[in-house]
């Protein structure tokens, strides 16, 4: 059982006391038993979450062994993740928006919880709902799929539910379930084409006229820019004009 | 006039043409009946294909999307504060509710904690949120099926909440109050009592709900025993909320969900559940939670902790990278905001699970074999707001 942390948690507090969450532990170790080398990856946020990347062949397996062995018979959500960084950025040439990295096509795309060696990812989140008697366990399983090869198996025969959600991921990021009794647009016309929510796939609205929210934003001074961000605990004092400038961001609607 | 053998052909063909329409219409595949997108059971523009024989259904099929506004993409483009102006508008009736998940997502990133003030503050205002929605869905349920009187009581009450709210947050709908780290201001002067005052108007008028229609007979035939969903099919489906707590299952992420940032724990309330899993099991235990609700606000105004409604959050706010998935038991069901933050800004993935999107997913499953009237008494049981299904 390998405990592969990648860079999640923020590890200040935990490098003093290891938190070590059992329940989780254990619900990993069923699971790696009975999948065994299929188990790639994982990532445990103590009291939180339990994430187990699987091999994308046995990602129908793992949700039936997380269904059987778990007792996770909720179906939660299923969707994906595109891990290649945005060549649009955010759209915006404000202050706010220079410290993005411009895009590089041959860079490795850094993958969050479990770790992950392809673009894209799908993740699901299953859960075991006894109610009060405490057997509550929950999993997000992830899977990679190769970019000339997406496609996985799909859970409908173990969840009902999957159907719509395999169905937008379809549309949204291209990626094909196999065995999925009808594989066809949910949200989008029939007649559309690309991906949506692939971050190649540009917001138009942006690209044709300059956000108009971006005009209220109030240039900051820029002495109080450095002193954020060399000290992230702001004063007192000064906590109370931090509140006023994030909620001006927040109200532009 | 002769009438010429050409044309007399061309009658018969045209005749032969009719009756075989009219074949198709009446055997083999059934009639195809559209509810919606127009239809005023849709709350909106669901649109509901169902194929039928006779009065029953034979098969069904549920189009959503015509009001898909691409939320997950929106957001992506969005700093942190500036994602739940878009979120309010998911499910719009209990708005405010719509910001807690992603707002303690953000927190559990940052390893923020709201003072105690402001997570009770955002208690109070997620439970009225849950009161306001849920006051129309009774008052709707009765429109549905023929009672015009509820729906009338419903918006006269809610509007009462609905001040209230707006007394705090100055928005009715799109409240956009909540703030990571805590809230954007504290309640105004006299607002307490007025609240409490509210809620026992709102349990007044749940009593008139239950008198008005679930005593009612007509009522009762037409709810009872009708779509049942059972237990297990309504986990599979990701059903949640009243809906799978009609089905019997004892679920409620307020107290189950071990969420950090919100009050439940410290009140005194219950979870109610009905083994039916028919329309009235879910009508009836949605009916429940708005007295439970009622109690929770009540409970938390009268001890209400003082100190301060914001944490020490920095100046600008960006998110470390991680990701968190935190879910909330909103008023139409789980709500779940899955957020991947790569330490900038602005989030770089959210996927928003919202609770109507399944709970009407198991339609097709459900319509099968049930009568066209039972169409409308179901999907109203199901209770769905469009924007929380198209998002």
């Amino acid at each position: 059982m390998s405990d592969t942390t990648t860079g999640d948690v923020a590890t200040e507090g935990q490098e003093e006391a290891p938190e070590v969450d059992e329940v989780r532990q254990g619900w990993l170790g069923t699971l790696t038993e009975a999948l065994g080398d299929a188990v790639v990856g994982n990532h445990v946020a103590p009291g939180r979450s339990l994430w187990v990347r699987v091999s994308r062949d046995s990602w129908f397996d793992a949700a039936e062994a997380a269904k059987d062995l778990l007792g996770c018979t909720f179906f939660d959500f299923l969707s994906a993740i595109d891990w290649m960084p945005s060549p649009w950025g955010r759209y915006e040439d404000s202050s706010v928006d220079v410290g993005i990295k411009p895009f590089d096509p041959s860079a490795s795309f850094a993958t969050g919880a479990g770790g992950g060696d392809t673009r894209f990812q799908v993740f699901c989140h299953l859960a075991n709902v006894r109610g009060r008697d405490g057997q509550r366990a929950d999993v997000i399983l992830k899977a990679d799929l190769p970019d000339d090869d997406l496609r996985v198996r799909s859970l409908v025969p173990l969840f009902g539910g999957a159907n719509w959600h395999e169905r937008e991921c379809w549309e949204m990021f291209g990626i094909s379930f196999d065995g999925h009794p009808g594989l066809r647009h949910l949200y989008l016309p029939g007649e559309f084409e690309g991906y949506p929510l692939r971050k190649d796939f540009p917001l138009l609205a942006r690209l044709v006229k300059p956000w108009p929210g971006i005009v209220d934003v109030e240039p900051r001074p820029a002495a109080a820019d450095e002193e954020a961000a060399a000290d992230e605990e702001v004063e007192p004092a000064a906590a109370e004009d931090a509140e006023g400038g994030a909620n001006g961001d927040g109200e532009q609607s | 006039m002769t009438v010429t053998e050409r044309q007399q052909r061309a009658y018969v063909d045209a005749q032969a043409a009719d009756a075989r329409v009219n074949v198709e219409l009446e055997t083999d595949e059934g009639m195809t009946l559209n509810i919606g997108p127009q239809h005023p059971a849709t709350h909106g523009t669901l649109r509901v294909v169902a194929k039928l024989d006779g009065e029953q259904v034979v098969w069904a099929d549920v189009v959503p999307g015509y009001m898909h506004r691409g939320y997950e993409k929106l957001a992506e483009v969005r700093t942190f504060p500036q994602v739940t102006t878009l979120v309010n508008r998911i499910d719009w009736l209990g708005s405010f509710a719509n910001e807690v998940p992603f707002i303690l997502a953000a927190e559990q990133l940052m390893e923020i904690e709201a003072p105690a003030r402001a997570r009770h503050i955002r208690t109070i205002l997620f439970e009225m949120a849950r009161v306001a929605n849920i006051t129309l869905f009774l008052g709707d349920l009765g429109a549905q099926l023929g009672a015009v009187t509820p729906v009338f009581y419903a918006f006269r009450d809610r509007e009462h909440v609905l001040d209230q709210i707006e007394a705090v947050t100055g928005g009715r709908f799109h409240p956009n109050f909540d703030r990571i780290g805590g809230l954007k201001d504290d309640l105004p002067k006299g607002w307490i009592a007025d609240t409490k005052a509210v809620m026992e108007r709102i349990r007044s008028f749940c009593d008139q709900v239950e008198e008005l229609l679930f005593g009612n007979e007509i009522f009762e035939a037409r709810t009872r025993g009708v779509g049942v969903v059972p237990a297990e099919v309504a986990l599979s489906y990701g059903l949640t909320g009243a809906s799978i707590r009609g089905s019997g299952v004892d679920w409620d992420l307020r107290r189950d969900g071990g969420v950090i940032g919100l009050a439940h724990g410290d009140v005194d309330w219950r979870v109610w559940t009905h083994p039916d899993g028919d329309c009235f099991a879910r009508c009836w235990v949605r009916l429940q939670e708005t007295r439970e609700a009622t109690k929770i606000v009540d409970q938390l105004c009268d001890g209400l902790p003082g100190g301060p409604i914001m944490a020490k959050v920095p100046r600008i706010i960006k998110v470390p990278e991680g990701e968190a998935y935190v879910e909330t038991e909103n008023p139409l069901g789980a709500m779940g905001y899955y957020v991947v933050s790569r330490g900038d800004l602005g989030p770089f993935r959210v996927k928003i699970r919202s609770a109507s999107f399944s709970n009407v997913s198991i339609l097709p499953w459900l319509l099968r074999g049930v009568y066209v009237p039972d169409i409308i008494t179901i999907l109203a049981s199901l209770y769905f707001i469009l924007g929380d299904i198209d998002r």
